[in-house]
């Protein structure tokens, strides 16, 4: 800089001052100009409204369900099982509260707050569950009778993922000793009606 | 506090030293900024080359973005274009930039080759920068017309179907040619796919290539200057030329007010007018490709319009295409044609005067004719403008040498 200051064809600043103030005026809109610019090229990564529509909420109808089945549906990429439980299924719930990792579910990013009970449902005959495993993503088995496994001799019914041999009960409640260490996931969902059920909308009132 | 500053910039200082003794960046930035010795009396005219690296700078980055949106197959093309256009957040931002990119790279260009005419840029020693520049030239058009292809709509299908048809007009091997560059019976997936590939691999590649060649060549010899006279002729004690400035600061403070100027227009543009009344994006090309129906009126897009004039205004397939072909291979002999002893218009007589500005008009009027129905009169019109712009540069020769030039300034004039 020195150097090139001494050059014949280039007058010093007057007021070096003003310069260094214009400087760095410019240069702090320039950033901030180029900040919005990169805005809608990073803006453009996220989901599309096409894709946004695909992974809109889905209504089920559950009417034809019969207590021991489940139903499958995909929503937003993951399997959702809809699974009507009988007496047997939630008489056995709180007696298995000491083999579970989190049977009071108080991790709460696990199920929205109108699941947080014994049940993990609004209506505890319905459970609604992201089949997905908490560990790594496998979609584990349904083993919905109490019978004795090669992996559980006192099974009272549950989810088995096979690829890690993560243990879930009938309310998608991890077992303690398992690779997963989450309950699986309760999506936002409410009851329109008896036989219908919109997955993917919180109930109205509901946070 | 100021411990602590210069402790830092002794390690900065280490680091840098570190990475010269290693790769020449402060020697590149001295040498092709802040010791690169541009003259001072740069005018209006010498904005379009910087502005022609913004407009590269976006086309590569909207590109880029654009190519993550986009399905280059036959079936989605059309559908993928509008997909971006609806449903990708900021799409039709990125899009809009994109082709509006296209069409102010062109007035960029042949603004920034008018200023070489004018100031005789293209003269020795600089006649290589030049010859880098018509190649630039070309590769861009291969690039916007290849560009204009991949939304799939009417335009870009018939445009494709008209221009590929021009290599049919080559002697004995046309037919066979025309058929390997479809790579079908007709324009279809394969043609589609190819341009595809060109467009955004193989020819931004070229294209960036021929741009650094085009820097270096220029920062080797220097700038030229509106007076056209060598600044590197009048040196102080150390060397430096004494109508020169250092590039940065002095030049890149001018060149970002150029840069926010133009960025205003182009905002504007692509703002309120995209598709600027059919010129940029024509109507037709929002009608998905239909191989069973041409558009009713077959114009390419403005930047071609002058040679596409020419086309027409020569009753024969094969004259035709070799007048078009014609008229830019003509530009890589300018160096050679310009025999006058100034460089600059500024001291050139007033037959080059008048000739550089008709030829300017021939440009805009053959642009403009194209865009006609062909009426007879308009065809006749096309004609004197066709043989009129063949002449500037076949009359060069004798006009520069003939007539009465004025003596050049000794240093430049502000």
């Amino acid at each position: 800089m020195s150097e090139t200051d001494s050059l014949a064809s280039i007058q010093p600043p007057e007021d070096p001052g003003r310069r260094r103030l214009l400087t760095w005026t410019t240069g702090v809109v320039g950033a901030v100009g180029a900040g919005f610019a990169l805005w809608p090229f990073a803006a453009s990564w996220k989901p599309s409204a096409k894709a946004r529509l695909i992974g809109a909420p889905i209504e089920v109808n559950i009417s034809e369900l019969q207590p021991g089945q489940m139903l499958r549906v995909v929503w937003r990429g993951q399997t959702i099982g809809i699974l009507r439980r009988n007496e047997r299924m939630l008489n056995d719930l709180p007696r298995l509260d000491d083999k579970l990792a989190d049977p009071d579910s108080k991790v709460v990013s696990q199920q929205p707050e109108y699941a947080q009970n014994t049940a993990r449902a609004i209506r505890p005959e319905y459970l609604v569950l992201n089949l997905h495993c908490t560990h790594l993503g496998c979609i584990p088995n349904l083993l919905p009778e109490a019978e004795a496994q090669s992996f559980d001799a006192q099974w009272r019914g549950g989810v088995f993922c096979p690829c890690h041999r993560s243990k879930f009960d009938l309310a998608g409640r991890v077992y303690r000793g398992v690779p997963a260490q989450l309950n699986m996931l309760v999506p936002p969902y409410h009851f329109i009606d008896d036989s219908n059920v919109m997955i993917g909308v919180d109930p109205e009132g509901a946070a | 506090m100021s411990r602590f500053v210069s402790g830092i910039r002794k390690n900065a200082q280490a680091v840098g030293d570190w990475v010269d003794a290693r790769l020449p960046v402060s020697k590149t930035w001295r040498e092709h900024l802040s010791e690169y010795y541009a003259p001072k009396n740069f005018n209006f005219w010498y904005f379009f080359g910087s502005l022609a690296i913004l407009v590269l700078v976006n086309q590569l980055l909207t590109g880029i973005w654009l190519t993550m949106f986009y399905t280059p197959n036959a079936e989605m093309a059309f559908s993928s274009v509008e997909f971006i256009m609806r449903d990708v957040e900021w799409g039709w931002l990125i899009r809009y930039m994109h082709s509006t990119g296209a069409s102010f790279f062109f007035i960029v260009v042949y603004l920034h080759m008018f200023r070489a005419l004018l100031y005789g840029s293209y003269r020795k020693p600089r006649e290589l920068i030049w010859v880098l520049g018509v190649f630039i030239l070309l590769v861009l058009m291969a690039e916007a017309f290849m560009g204009y292809v991949l939304p799939w709509g009417q335009m870009s299908y018939w445009g494709a179907q008209v221009i590929i048809s021009l290599f049919g007009a080559v002697p004995f091997v046309g037919d066979v040619l025309v058929e390997w560059i479809r790579g079908d019976y007709m324009i279809a997936n394969a043609t589609l796919n190819r341009f595809f590939a060109l467009h955004v691999v193989a020819l931004p590649i070229a294209l960036l290539g021929l741009v650094v060649l085009h820097i270096v060549a220029l920062h080797e010899v220097g700038s030229n200057n509106p007076d056209g006279i060598e600044i590197k002729d009048k040196l102080d004690a150390k060397g430096r030329p004494l109508d020169g400035i250092p590039f940065h600061p002095y030049y890149t403070v001018k060149d970002l007010f150029g840069v926010g100027f133009f960025l205003m227009i182009f905002a504007f543009i692509i703002f309120f007018a995209p598709e600027f009344g059919g010129f940029f994006l024509e109507a037709d090309n929002f009608v998905p490709a239909d191989p069973l129906v041409t558009p009713e009126h077959i114009v390419p897009v403005w930047y071609f319009t002058p040679f596409y004039a020419m086309l027409r205004a020569v009753p024969d397939k094969f004259f035709g295409v070799v007048t078009m072909g014609a008229a830019i291979f003509v530009l890589f002999f300018l160096p050679w044609l310009d025999r006058s002893p100034v460089k600059s218009l500024r001291y050139k007589g007033w037959p080059s005067k008048i000739m550089l500005a008709l030829f300017v008009v021939a440009f805009v009027r053959l642009g403009m004719l194209a865009l006609g129905d062909g009426t007879p009169i308009q065809t006749f019109e096309s004609r004197v403008w066709t043989v009129y712009y063949f002449g500037f540069f076949l009359v060069m020769p004798f006009v520069t040498r003939l007539e009465k030039t004025k003596p050049e300034p000794e240093r430049v004039t502000s």
